[in-house]
């Protein structure tokens, strides 16, 4: 097989991975966004949550796939109490105080973990059996990115099925259209908006944990990666996970070929995409299905 | 109405990408702002002191708090307040107070830290900054303002070549002093075709540029270069480029959360078992190797500092470091500690007058002594340190693994 191929191939798998992450990440935040019309400024300090939990549970359990699902429930249960605490009493004050409190948050996060687990990088180290390398076609490929890969589609579609298959799904679903319709139905709206709050949160923590042994953990990660979620909310549309699937995975292959393309520019193609999604489709490539 | 409402929504979102980009970014965490580290707390009040003598002098530390760096401060300003400590916070017989400041990676925020270090807070020296456009800033600063100014850590040639200073001297390393005997060294040892690779700034061409004068004035080629963007998250497709090139060596710089990246990537794309990786110490640096795990076995390194280095100076420093930190050094550590003798020495020679700021600055340049990373003087010419440069290759001794010395380039001058 040609090799300009194969290393091309291996480029896409390298996107796919990484769009993959930004596709846990940015599917909650899309989630809480378009649901509940709260611009989550805390997400990513959901998403570095997520990933120095797990540091800890992998220390003191020495397992990673616990720290894989656990991690992300307790950010789950971090988010839930924020949301019953905090969040509830902010609904009726209008967007700029949400944006004020959650952006607050995420600095109170943010000193939190440095306190806690310092300012030293730190990495997840994945079990045996998921790290090390395969060949594929003559080319060398991390084997922990191909399980991103597949976490990343298995995730996509148990999410897909509860959105479009399950009475949940059809109440988020309904829930974006038209919220009051939504309570009128006599479904409690706000039991629905603590559920999906959580939900968001527990995929962001999940996110955490996958990027940790690829990404590394330290202070600053969160506003980092919050600005990738946003752009790929933007890209994709709100509305669905279809959506935000398919804007995670534009964005993450344009960053990941765009540094062999145009090493220059690569920062530079993101922002460049988002704009013009934003002249022609303003309500996102995948978005607006609810208009 | 309803394709409306979601392109408001968008708006928003963009509203808050902008602000993110525009302000956040620069400050990510930024953190506690001006803390004071000063004498055990007596309270002296200077009212009353004559001018010059009993005044507490002060010490303006400028280092990164928040982002990718904030470690690498943290430990400069360990390495100053264990030498103030050793001495009792006195030099000439003036009391010696730290002042310190976050650099924000962002040099208009820098500049403004400087200039309250100095005007508001009346430092009579100003020390510490990593990033090296900063420095350069603050450089043009204190020229003008005659302050002394100590870089602890930024590497920039410029400082002390075409932008030297009367006021400006450098305890630290230059980008180029670290890799240029480095580059002599792999075409001996590794091979004569070299793949360099560095983060696309300032700091990393002028990294790979030492390395390149040393290697190729020795008769080696560079068969490719990639130059991705600082804080790369994913450094696949530069590794494949690298495959590609069939190098007989790689030659990299990378600090950081950068370097665990880097290194575990390539390893995990199994470049580590075919191509030898060789580059500037912060590959292998103490702060990143235990989160590079063991993809780091192997890697070589050079810097002027090693935590391995066996000389009493080293051990003790070592030492008293770990027994007042908890933790081991690091070159910056080292970095702190002698920027603060040199301080603190300088103070002493002067017996204490610091009026005239210029016989401060030149009080530097004529210490030596020897440091935890061995003997170190100033070059009259360019007010730019003379050390020793240390290649380090991380190895798993006793089932831990530790950076070994593998080679010792003596008294190493800035290769102008």
């Amino acid at each position: 097989m040609n090799e300009s191929l194969s290393i091309l191939a291996m480029q896409v798998l390298n996107g796919l991975a990484y769009g993959m992450l930004l596709f846990l990440l940015a599917a909650g935040l899309s989630l809480i966004f378009g649901n509940m019309d709260i611009l989550n400024l805390a997400h990513g300090s959901f998403y570095m949550l997520g990933a120095y939990i797990a540091l800890s549970v992998a220390q003191y359990l020495d397992n990673f796939w616990l720290a894989l699902i656990l991690a992300p429930l307790l950010v789950g249960l971090i988010s839930l109490v924020l949301e019953l605490g905090l969040l509830r009493i902010s609904y009726n004050r209008g967007h700029l105080t949400q944006v004020l409190l959650t952006f607050g948050l995420a600095y109170v996060f943010n000193d939190l973990v440095r306190w806690i687990w310092g300012a030293a990088i730190h990495t997840l180290t994945p079990p045996a059996s998921i790290s090390g390398s395969l060949e594929i076609m003559g080319q060398t490929f991390p084997r922990y990115r191909v399980f991103v890969v597949l976490l990343g589609f298995v995730i996509a579609f148990l999410l897909w099925f509860f959105q479009e298959k399950t009475r949940w799904g059809a109440i988020i679903r309904a829930g974006v259209s038209d919220k009051e319709m939504v309570g009128g139905l006599g479904i409690n709206i706000h039991l629905v908006f603590t559920l999906i709050f959580a939900l968001g949160g527990v995929l962001a923590g999940l996110s955490g944990v996958a990027a940790g042994p690829i990404l590394g953990l330290y202070p600053g990660m969160d506003f980092e990666t919050l600005i990738f979620a946003l752009i790929v909310v933007v890209v994709g549309g709100l509305g669905s996970f279809t959506a935000t699937f398919g804007g995670a995975i534009i964005i993450g292959l344009a960053d990941t070929l765009g540094k062999v393309w145009f090493p220059e520019a690569s920062l530079f193609l993101i922002f460049a995409i988002m704009a013009v999604v934003l002249l022609v489709k303003p309500q996102g490539l995948f978005g607006g299905r609810a208009a | 109405m309803m394709i409306k409402l979601k392109s408001f929504k968008i708006g928003k979102i963009l509203l808050v990408i902008a602000i993110l980009g525009l302000i956040i970014l620069p400050l990510v965490g930024c953190g506690n702002g001006g803390s004071t580290n000063s004498s055990s707390g007596d309270n002296k009040s200077g009212s009353n002191a004559t001018v010059g003598s009993t005044e507490p002098f002060k010490v303006g530390l400028i280092i990164p708090k928040s982002n990718v760096y904030a470690t690498l401060g943290e430990n400069l300003s360990n390495g100053m307040t264990m030498y103030f400590d050793e001495i009792g916070w006195k030099a000439g017989g003036r009391e010696i107070q730290l002042l310190q400041e976050d650099e924000e990676n962002d040099a208009q925020a820098a500049l403004r830290k400087a200039k309250k270090l100095v005007e508001s807070d009346k430092s009579d020296v100003l020390v510490g900054v990593v990033n090296s456009s900063i420095a350069l800033a603050i450089r043009d600063y204190v020229d003008q303002n005659k302050v002394p100014f100590l870089v602890a850590h930024a590497g920039a040639v410029g400082l002390t070549r075409a932008k030297k200073s009367d006021y400006v001297y450098r305890i630290s390393f230059t980008n180029e002093q670290v890799n240029f005997p480095n580059g002599k060294w792999t075409y001996e040892n590794l091979g004569k075709k070299v793949f360099v690779i560095a983060p696309d700034y300032a700091a990393g061409k002028e990294q790979i540029n030492g390395f390149k004068k040393g290697f190729t004035s020795a008769g080696g080629t560079i068969v490719g270069e990639a130059w991705p963007p600082l804080g790369t998250n994913d450094y696949g497709s530069y590794l494949q480029q690298i495959t590609k090139a069939k190098p007989d060596a790689v030659y990299a710089f990378f600090a950081g959360t950068d370097a665990v990246r880097f290194v575990q990537q390539y390893s995990e794309f199994g470049l580590k078992k075919k191509i030898p990786l060789n580059g500037s110490g912060w590959l292998n640096a103490e702060d990143v190797r235990p989160a590079q795990g063991g993809a780091v076995e192997g890697v070589k390194g050079s810097l002027y500092w090693q935590l391995a280095l066996d000389t009493p100076e080293n051990k003790n420093f070592v030492e008293n470091y770990k027994k007042k930190f908890g933790k081991e050094p690091s070159g910056e550590a080292v970095e702190g500690y002698d920027a603060a003798r040199v301080i603190a020495e300088g103070l002493e020679t002067l017996k204490g007058d610091s009026s005239d700021k210029l016989k401060v600055a030149q009080a530097w340049g004529d210490i030596k002594f020897v440091s935890p990373r061995g003997p170190i003087e100033f070059d009259k010419e360019n007010h730019m340190i003379i050390q020793n440069i240390y290649l380090a290759e991380t190895q798993k001794i006793d089932g831990k693994l530790q950076n070994k010395i593998i080679a010792t380039f003596k008294n190493v001058k800035d290769p102008i």
